[in-house]
């Protein structure tokens, strides 16, 4: 990959620009743009000389072609002219414009084919910088901004980009120098006739510009309009039974019917901005085209004028060959609004810095035994709607072969405390440490190697299951995925699969419940052998004796590590070394289950809440 | 396609090959193939797509006629220039006398076929575009409501994305063919008008000109499945990566959890190096034609001059016919390009055509009978007589059950999976028919009665509760527009959803995001119950969720359960034991018959199945392993002899 020194600018990007610096704001964005092109000057070399070249080949045609017209006239206004001299001149016309067309044909598809590539390696380059940047942005970071958005982003943005240099960088040139060339070439031939001819270009470059841009919102509006549509009928197709349960139907066809009516409308409206500019154009050109007709009959008729039959001729080619690149204008310019609006909203991606990064100089993570402590750790989530603080003091320490059980609320801060051990998120306040280093201190891959986070929700990749459960660990033997997986409890189940691990699950694989799911999630993070490993509540769509199996399995093989247990299942945590009862934030009870029961606090009235229905009827099996 | 195979399985012991990952992308390209290169004419599609285009037969007749005079327009630019240099700027027959206002003339009809060329022009790219416009919104209408009404079992069978592709790739393809279909016309009549032209002015010169340009026909025909082939390529890398970035972005707590960046970082940039290796190929190929299409134009106009001006000279050829030669082969070639390109367009057409036939063909069994009337809701009672059902033919999932629901009674529905709980309360709503029997509501038979008044009389809940993307208050008063706010308050404050909402950013207006992902499953569960509430319902259906919620929502939830079943006949597919134990009765189903009835007391001294399975203890009964349910069947089938 090229080195890329002029993505590195502004670091304030991010921040919300306003309207009024918009327009100073784009031209800086296309101009960073322009300098990534920049990177490229033996293609950009070449792709002028290429564009020169189709300029000056393009020109030559209509002149050859009103030379040989004029030619051929000569044998009757010339009393001199000698016919084979003239058959000889035309030949040689005819091979000029021959060559012409050959070498118009091969540099327009050089320079064409070279923007193309500029521009598709621009696209390149900013998917893979806009690739890296995503996987190293941080949770906070993450948890702000829609994951719509960024895709959006990664396809539409780039895309948007790279078309802009496609289509709005060299094609500049080449429109510049391809006009300018060709007016200065009629201004020599007549220059009033010249005026005359070249007065449809700046009507049709206006209106080619306006019917870009009304187009492209006209189009932005559709497509709104289209997505809220789609989004409909997926939901009702989804949402069927419901539909059908509520007799619905009727509603939804209204709700179809206002969406569909309105995309409708603005398709209507796209089409006639279309029509009209495409027929203004044309108007303009053929009627600037009947005008040279008569100006230019006229002269050929006036004996006193030596304009001849064969100069109009060479004055119709001229407009006819001028006329496409002028229409191109804007494609060109919306080319431009284009590149400038997704290159605001890439460049705010990429100029993010990540709040959670390796300290310079930072060293591996040095393990001696494996213990985790929480020294007075204060956490708040800083958003726009001020910071909120989520965890207040929060001290404890999980040694080796211990398990620490957190319970509390909805909302008091447990996923928090267990996302700030492998740095997610940094505390505001305090320290986290293992083995007494401070984990803000040492190689981020080298704490995430030493700590598992098992997280509620399971993000199965959409690829085999032992691809899945190898994740971390590609390069893993079969045999150790096998036995991660016959620890999680989902050996037995995937063995009987058709595909066996080679099952594709995730997005658009086979359905898994959430049971299950979290099974191979847990599968997955056992696999690494984490030092630290922290269940999230991961075994709620477990039901309760296969978690007992599952730990039971992992006591064997994670005996010396320090477990953290969050769960809404006392069940699952009463036989923690210490439980931590967390409420707004704080820890409000803590010890042993017997303790915290013998207290009478809120750890007992949630295990009568939980346990007592059971307990009355006395079922319970073996437990 | 060597690469699926690699990418099918991890290598097992070999630690040295690459982590593969499975592009079920790449898989899908036959498919693409099959789609873009197979269908031929069908001529039943055509008949039936007519069907469509006639409700606007006398527009698209003006339509055709504006085609028409628009091409001959563009004829007829070349023929006056033609006819002014030969009539008056010839120097042999030129007539100084009245040669200007000739010239006038001539000038005077060259503006006025501007005139038209422009009117003409604009009338058929409205008329046409809205043409198009109205049918894709017809038939995406018809197919659309279609399936509102077609069997539930269809819509079971059916993957909701593979509908939504034919309700939009499928009917966009419809659209562009009709579009291209009139205009091709244009194409056809202007070739033709070209070729006409050209031979009256000289043959001998038009077929010279001929052999030139018919060449770019074949070029275009041996060059267009090339190109395809190779955007489409380059369309798939390219969605290849879209799909690797979607992935990593949804993902990208587990990648850095795991610090997996470095390997998935390596993996995209082969991703993205494909892409880039074959969109250049793409731009190379497409940018080919470009090269060909203007060697050809001025080997055409080097004939005409050469061969055209020697003509002149020798007195055989007009030079008004030579300049207008030289303007006709520049209008050769955009039809030449259009028509080739038409043809793919008819394909993929025609395959579209069949696919959206295929939807608006599917039966309607689920219909109301000519004499059915509105379901008159006298007391809420629920009986089933005899019923048998089942999905597949010689299979019921209900064998001969019977049961009724007394009003205002509540009763459990309990069982392993698969042993037709939810058949039964599919059957109540009638999204299918029964094979034998009878399900009478308030004494009527549900298929004598009206459906869209079934809506009016039971309320459903589903398992996962599902909510649509808009306000919070839109999804509780879902159909039931004479609610109003109040109702919905009470409805939320009933079910003890009030509070959260309140919470929320703008309260009850606050916009729910797909499915409801703003909000957590007890929260969604409470207001689909609200919702039932609002649509106040004398019977209720409830499907109960399975997946485990913490206590204190737990407790809310069975709190809100017991204000919903308030004075209703409620059915409840149950999987807790608070709301198995709280039901006035309990129906164990297996295999499709119910095998025990009674309150939790009584079915734990029977000692049958129910009591069996409740003492193992499982948070839901759809839990228990298969092994452990075959077990306790023989358990309580020996207690029971």
């Amino acid at each position: 990959m090229p080195s890329v020194a002029s993505t590195t600018a502004p670091a304030a990007a991010s921040t919300t620009t306003t309207d009024q610096d918009a327009s100073g704001g784009s031209f800086r964005i296309l101009m960073r743009i322009v300098r990534m092109a920049f990177d490229y000057p033996a293609l950009l070399a070449v792709g002028l000389v290429f564009i020169i070249g189709a300029s000056v080949f393009q020109l030559f045609i209509p002149l050859l072609i009103g030379e040989g017209v004029t030619t051929v006239e000569k044998i009757f206004t010339d009393a001199n002219a000698d016919e084979n001299a003239l058959r000889q001149a035309l030949i040689w016309t005819a091979l000029g414009l021959l060559g012409s067309a050959v070498l118009r044909g091969l540099f327009t598809f050089g320079h064409m084919y070279i923007s193309e590539n500029i521009a598709q390696r621009l696209g390149y380059r900013l998917r893979m910088l806009y690739y890296e940047k995503l996987q190293r942005l941080s949770f906070a970071y993450h948890d702000r901004v829609h994951t719509g958005d960024l895709l959006t982003r990664g396809l539409l943005d780039i895309e948007g980009i790279r078309a802009f240099a496609s289509r709005g960088l060299l094609r500049v040139v080449y429109l510049a120098i391809f006009v300018g060339t060709g007016t200065f070439l009629m201004m020599l031939v007549d220059w009033e006739l010249a005026l005359i001819s070249l007065s449809f270009v700046p009507i049709a470059a206006w209106r080619s510009i306006v019917a870009r841009l009304q187009t492209s919102r006209g189009w932005r509006l559709y497509q709104e309009e289209m997505g809220r549509l789609t989004k409909i009928m997926d939901e009702n197709l989804k949402g069927i039974r419901v539909v059908r349960s509520f007799s619905a139907e009727p509603y939804e066809m209204d709700k179809y019917d206002k969406s569909s009516d309105e995309a409708f409308n603005r398709a209507f409206h796209l089409v006639g901005v279309r029509s009209k500019n495409l027929s203004i154009i044309t108007f303009a050109f053929l009627g600037v085209m009947s005008v040279v007709l008569l100006v230019g009959g006229l002269k050929v008729l006036d004996d006193n004028d030596p304009f001849s039959l064969g100069q109009l001729a060479q004055f119709l080619a001229f407009m006819s060959i001028m006329q496409n690149p002028v229409r191109q204008l804007g494609m060109v310019v919306a080319g431009w609004a284009q590149g400038a609006t997704s290159g605001k909203r890439l460049f705010e991606v990429l100029d993010q810095i990540p709040e959670i990064d390796d300290k310079p100089g930072a060293k591996d993570l040095v393990l001696t035994d494996g213990a985790l402590r929480f020294e007075h750790v204060d956490f708040a989530y800083m958003d726009e709607y001020g910071d909120e603080q989520v965890l207040t003091d929060v001290s404890f320490e999980a040694r080796p072969g211990h398990t620490i059980g957190i319970v509390g609320p909805p909302g008091s801060g447990k996923s928090t405390l267990a996302h700030l051990i492998p740095r997610f998120y940094d505390p505001i306040a305090g320290r986290i440490l293992i083995d007494d280093q401070d984990i803000s201190e040492v190689t981020l891959a080298s704490l995430r190697r030493t700590v598992g986070v098992v997280e509620q929700d399971t993000f199965l990749f959409t690829t085999s299951i032992d691809n899945n459960v190898a994740y971390g660990d590609p390069w893993a033997e079969h045999r150790n995925i096998e036995s991660a997986t016959s620890h999680a409890q989902m050996n037995e189940y995937v063995e009987r699969l058709p595909s066996g691990y080679g099952t594709l699950v995730g997005e658009r694989g086979v359905s898994l419940s959430g049971g299950q799911r979290q099974r191979l999630s847990i599968a997955r993070s056992i696999m690494l052998h984490p030092q630290v490993i922290v269940f999230d509540d991961s075994t709620a769509a477990i039901d309760a004796a296969t978690e007992q199996r599952i730990r039971a399995a992992l006591q064997e093989v994670t005996s010396d590590r320090a477990t953290i247990i969050i769960s809404h299942r006392l069940s699952s945590l009463m036989h923690a070394n210490e439980i931590l009862f967390l409420e707004g934030g704080k820890i409000v009870e803590r010890g042993t289950h017997a303790e915290l029961l013998e207290r009478g606090g809120k750890y007992r009235d949630l295990y009568e809440l939980q346990i007592r229905p059971e307990d009355d009827i006395n079922v319970r099996g073996s437990a | 396609m060597a690469t699926t195979d690699a990418t099918k399985g991890r290598p097992d012991d070999n630690k040295s090959q690459r982590p593969h990952w499975v592009d079920d992308n790449r898989a899908n390209q036959e498919d693409l193939d099959q789609q873009i290169f197979s269908a031929g004419y069908n001529g039943d599609v055509i008949r039936r797509f007519i069907g469509f285009v006639s409700p606007y037969r006398n527009v698209l007749i003006v339509g055709v006629i504006a085609v028409i005079i628009f091409a001959l327009s563009v004829l007829a630019l070349p023929w006056i220039v033609r006819t002014t240099v030969n009539d008056v700027l010839d120097i042999t027959q030129r007539d100084t006398g009245d040669a200007r206002d000739v010239l006038f003339i001539m000038v005077g009809l060259f503006f006025g076929a501007v005139v038209i060329h422009v009117i003409v022009g604009y009338l058929q790219n409205i008329i046409v575009g809205r043409i198009a416009e109205h049918i894709l919104i017809d038939l995406r209408r018809a197919m659309y409501e279609h399936l509102q009404r077609v069997s539930m079992s269809f819509m079971d069978k059916t993957e909701v994305g593979r509908m939504m592709s034919r309700l939009q790739g499928d009917v966009a393809a419809l659209q562009e063919f009709l579009e291209t279909a009139v205009v091709s016309i244009g194409d056809f009549l202007l070739l033709f008008g070209i070729v006409i032209a050209m031979l009256i002015m000289d043959w001998r010169l038009a077929l010279l000109t001929f052999a030139v340009v018919s060449t770019l026909a074949i070029a275009r025909a041996i060059w267009l499945p090339i190109a395809r082939r190779a955007f489409l390529y380059s369309r798939q890398t390219a969605s290849i990566t879209s799909g690797a970035l979607a992935e990593n972005i949804n993902g990208v707590r587990v990648v850095q959890g795991m610090s997996r960046e470095h390997v998935n970082l390596d993996l995209f940039q082969e991703k993205a190096d494909e892409q880039l290796w074959a969109s250049k190929r793409a731009a190379k190929i497409g940018l080919m034609m470009i090269a060909m299409v203007d060697t050809l134009s001025g080997t055409a106009m080097a004939i005409i001059i050469v061969v055209g001006g020697s003509m002149v000279m020798g007195n055989s050829l007009e030079i008004g016919s030579m300049i207008a030669f030289i303007l006709y082969v520049q209008l050769f070639f955009d039809p030449i390009r259009s028509i080739t390109m038409h043809y793919a367009v008819f394909q993929r057409a025609m395959a579209s055509g069949e696919r959206i036939f295929e939807v608006l063909d599917v039966p309607v069994d689920i219909q109301d009978k000519p004499e059915a009337k509105p379901l008159v809701d006298n007391d809420g009672s629920v009986e089933f007589k005899n019923v048998t059902f089942g999905y597949l033919e010689n299979e019921p999932i209900l064998k001969n059950i019977n049961f009724r629901v007394e009003p205002g009674e509540t009763i459990a529905l309990v069982g392993p999976t698969g042993s037709g709980k939810t058949s039964i309360t599919s059957l109540l709503h009638r999204f299918y028919d029964i094979w034998e029997g009878e399900i009478l509501i308030s004494g009527q038979d549900v298929r004598d009665v009206q459906l869209s008044s079934m809506g009016d009389n039971i309320g459903m809940v589903l398992q996962e509760p599902y909510l649509f993307s808009s306000t919070i208050f839109e999804n509780i008063r879902y159909n039931k527009f004479d609610a109003t706010r109040e109702d919905v308050v009470a409805a939320a404050r009933a079910v003890g959803a009030h509070e959260f909402i309140m919470r929320l950013p703008n309260g009850y207006d606050t916009e729910l995001e797909q499915r409801g992902g703003n909000l957590s499953l007890g929260q969604r569960q409470l207001i689909s119950f609200a919702r039932a509430i609002v649509a106040d319902t004398k019977i209720l259906i409830l499907d109960e969720a399975t997946a485990s919620i913490d206590s204190y929502t737990e407790l809310l939830i069975q709190q809100a359960l017991a204000r919903l079943l308030e004075g209703r006949t409620g059915i409840v597919i149950a999987h807790r034991l608070a709301t198995i134990r709280g039901a006035d009765r309990i129906i164990v189903l297996q295999n499709g018959e119910i095998i025990e009835t009674g309150n939790h007391d009584e079915l734990i001294a029977h000692g049958g199945l129910y009591a069996r399975l409740y003492s193992m203890n499982y948070a839901s009964f759809d839990d228990i392993p298969d092994e452990l349910i075959a077990e306790a069947m023989e358990y309580s089938r020996t207690e029971a002899t």
